[in-house]
């Protein structure tokens, strides 16, 4: 067994492993930290699959900005340790069947191989293999300036309706 | 580094964008320095934002072609809708003004917000590709969601706000799902590319996914069945200047989206969505005309009269040729013109906190300002469709391209509803000419229920704003040749 199949392993158990707990944690602060552990194990298979950028992103923005945003909604609503309720008669009913379907579909597909799947050749613009940072950057910077210049617009606007929705009258 | 000569030119080719999103910043920079005396004048600064982008279109229109490597496509169809959209903001600037001003709302954030959603739309109207198209209807989506909410201490624009919201997140959830699916099908997501993809591979599984799930996000976004649901209860809560640019100026340019992605990027697979189109333009029109017969709230019928219109424009839409892209941009020209001028009547008419907006507050309209009568007797019958007026000619032009391209069924459908229409539309203007009016009437009538209630003296904006809609609606009545041969040589540039 090699290194990188190794580490998959590991990681992919710990991501796994996280993701039960943190439906299983019974306090809402375990389920926050658990989720963080699931982030970065995901962050590590990126890794592992080549796609540095989107590794870094993911521990940037997921493990990073957004767990900050739900421990501070955790904290700032004191909640305690969640309530129990009886289990819903849809989840009980059609979750079990639809999870085994999800599961069955992906193995499938995987036991096919990627080429079975309908997709389109890609046609040299995003080429096949790992995408360094360069090449995301050059597309990022280049070809696709001006959809990342107007982004910056959407966030402007954004700001502007936290704004006008939840600011004090004088 | 040195503007290089084709930076400058891609620079022009967006120049109105550009020009509204430096206004929209320019009025959040100065919105703290005003003192609230003054907020007013943030209003004209953006007015004046958006005719200085209108003006800018002549520099447009100077560089036609690609910008930015075919993200941005600018020719004739572009500017057509460029034309529509800046006008229709413009005189939804004017028209709120006035209105912001009594409801004690006067702030520069409304306008900015009015200039970005502008700047969103006109990336729509230009979009080349879909990655950019996403975003620009994001941006015209989320600054609707925000001016829905305005009046923050009305429950029912609460309300309003949150239902659009919701919704329209899910939709656009739909659009992007449909991108991913297009992009997985075709490899590409730029117009040309996938209507290149298409007519080699045929229309596959994927790709057909794809457009089902953009069709679901576009028509949400121009309001046609089975996706209206939520108009009637937006429009309605919505402040009704703010109402009247969800029913001009965003359905107009998620129109221009809908046409690019259909009849340039699916064009090749024409024959699977005219069905898609065809079952639509039916279930729109019933609902909205029929509906709207049940209301007496006459902002919420006018909501329901802007559904049914998006199903005339469907027809005209299913007719797959170029006479019937030029009726659609015809028609969606006499609409803004027509919608806005109504919902400024509507503005007016409900006074302050928008009290007054039952059938019965307009009976004798006619006698107490017998002028904005007039003009709202002019706005229904156009939105009617009698000849003479904008509406009747975008009817006309929206049926011939029906009947040329035989699909004569729906056109039948379409005329029967315009008939249904007539009642809901008359029966205002009958209330407003020969219903004498009854008291003051509601929760706080009180001592004064046996005076009889006036509408508030027409502030000097809003009468701009009518005059413009009047004559507009009745130029496209009287000589719709100039504008219908812009809007035929627009139709021949997207092919």
């Amino acid at each position: 067994m090699t290194l990188p199949i190794l580490l998959f392993f590991v990681f992919a158990g710990i991501a796994v492993g996280g993701a039960l707990s943190l439906i299983f944690a019974r306090e809402p602060i375990h389920s926050a930290l658990a989720l963080i552990l699931v982030m970065v194990a995901l962050a590590v298979l990126y890794l592992l699959m080549g796609a540095g950028f989107i590794s870094a992103v993911q521990i940037i923005v997921y493990a990073g900005a957004i767990m900050v945003l739900f421990v501070f909604v955790i904290m700032l609503l004191n909640a305690g340790v969640e309530n129990r309720t009886q289990h819903s008669i849809m989840a009980r009913w059609l979750g079990i069947p639809l999870a085994v379907f999800l599961i069955g579909d992906l193995a499938y597909w995987m036991a096919r191989g990627a080429h079975a799947l309908p997709l389109a050749e890609r046609s040299g613009s995003l080429a096949a293999g790992p995408v360094s940072t360069q090449d995301l950057s050059l597309h990022l910077f280049q070809s696709y300036l001006f959809p990342f210049e107007i982004t910056s617009i959407l966030i402007l606007i954004a700001v502007l309706g936290a704004v006008v929705l939840a600011r004090r009258e004088p | 580094m040195p503007l290089r000569a084709d930076m400058m030119a891609d620079l022009c080719r967006i120049a109105p964008e550009l020009i509204l999103c430096v206004f929209g910043i320019l009025l959040v920079a100065l919105e703290p320095f005003v003192p609230s005396s003054s907020k007013r004048a943030l209003g004209w600064l953006a007015f004046s934002g958006s005719l200085v982008a209108i003006a800018s279109l002549w520099i447009v229109a100077r560089h036609p072609g690609p910008a930015y490597g075919g993200l941005i496509q600018v020719d004739n169809f572009s500017l057509f809708f460029h034309g529509i959209i800046l006008g229709s903001v413009a005189v939804v600037i004017l028209g709120s003004i006035n209105y912001l001003c009594e409801e004690r709302l006067q702030r520069g954030e409304y306008y900015a917000l009015v200039l970005f959603a502008a700047a969103g739309m006109g990336v729509l109207a230009g979009a080349g590709e879909l990655i950019t198209s996403f975003l620009g209807l994001e941006m015209s989506s989320i600054s609707t969601y925000i001016l829905a909410a305005f009046r923050r201490d009305a429950r029912k624009s609460n309300e309003s706000a949150l239902k659009y919201f919701i919704l329209g997140s899910f939709a656009t959830a739909f659009f992007l799902y449909g991108i991913a699916m297009t992009y997985g099908a075709t490899g590409t997501t730029r117009f040309t590319g996938i209507a290149q993809a298409l007519s080699i591979s045929g229309p596959t599984l994927l790709a057909v996914l794809g457009l089902g799930m953009m069709l679901v996000g576009l028509g949400f976004k121009v309001v046609i069945a089975p996706f209206q649901i939520y108009a009637p209860d937006v429009y309605e809560g919505a402040p009704t200047p703010v109402t009247a640019l969800l029913a001009s100026a965003p359905k107009v340019a998620a129109f221009a989206l809908m046409l690019r992605i259909f009849y340039v990027a699916f064009g090749p697979v024409q024959h699977i969505w005219f069905w898609a189109i065809w079952i639509s333009a039916v279930l729109t029109m019933c609902a909205g005309n029929f509906a709207a017969l049940l209301q007496t709230n006459v902002k919420r019928m006018l909501a329901y009269s802007s559904i049914a219109h998006a199903g005339y424009i469907l027809v005209a839409f299913a007719a797959s040729t170029e006479l019937g892209i030029a009726a659609v941009l015809f028609y969606l020209a006499a609409y803004a013109l027509m919608k806005i001028g109504a919902f400024t009547v509507i503005t007016h008419v409900g006074g302050r906190g928008e009290r007054h907006l039952e059938l019965s507050d307009y009976a004798g309209l006619a006698k107490k300002q017998p002028a904005i009568a007039a003009c709202f007797t002019l706005f229904l019958l156009s939105l009617l469709g009698l000849p003479a007026t904008g509406g009747f000619m975008g009817k006309f032009y929206a049926f011939q391209a029906g009947l040329d391209s035989r699909i004569i069924w729906l056109v039948v459908i379409a005329a029967l509803n315009s008939i249904v229409g007539a009642y809901y539309y008359l029966r205002v203007i009958l209330t407003m000419y020969f219903r004498e009016p009854a008291g003051e009437s509601g929760p706080d009538a009180g001592l004064g229920s046996e005076i009889e209630w006036m509408p508030q003296p027409v502030a000097a904006s809003i009468w701009v704003v009518l005059i413009i809609a009047a004559l507009g609606t009745l130029y496209l009545g009287i000589f719709p040749s100039r504008v219908m041969e812009f809007a035929l040589r627009s139709a021949a540039s997207l092919r």
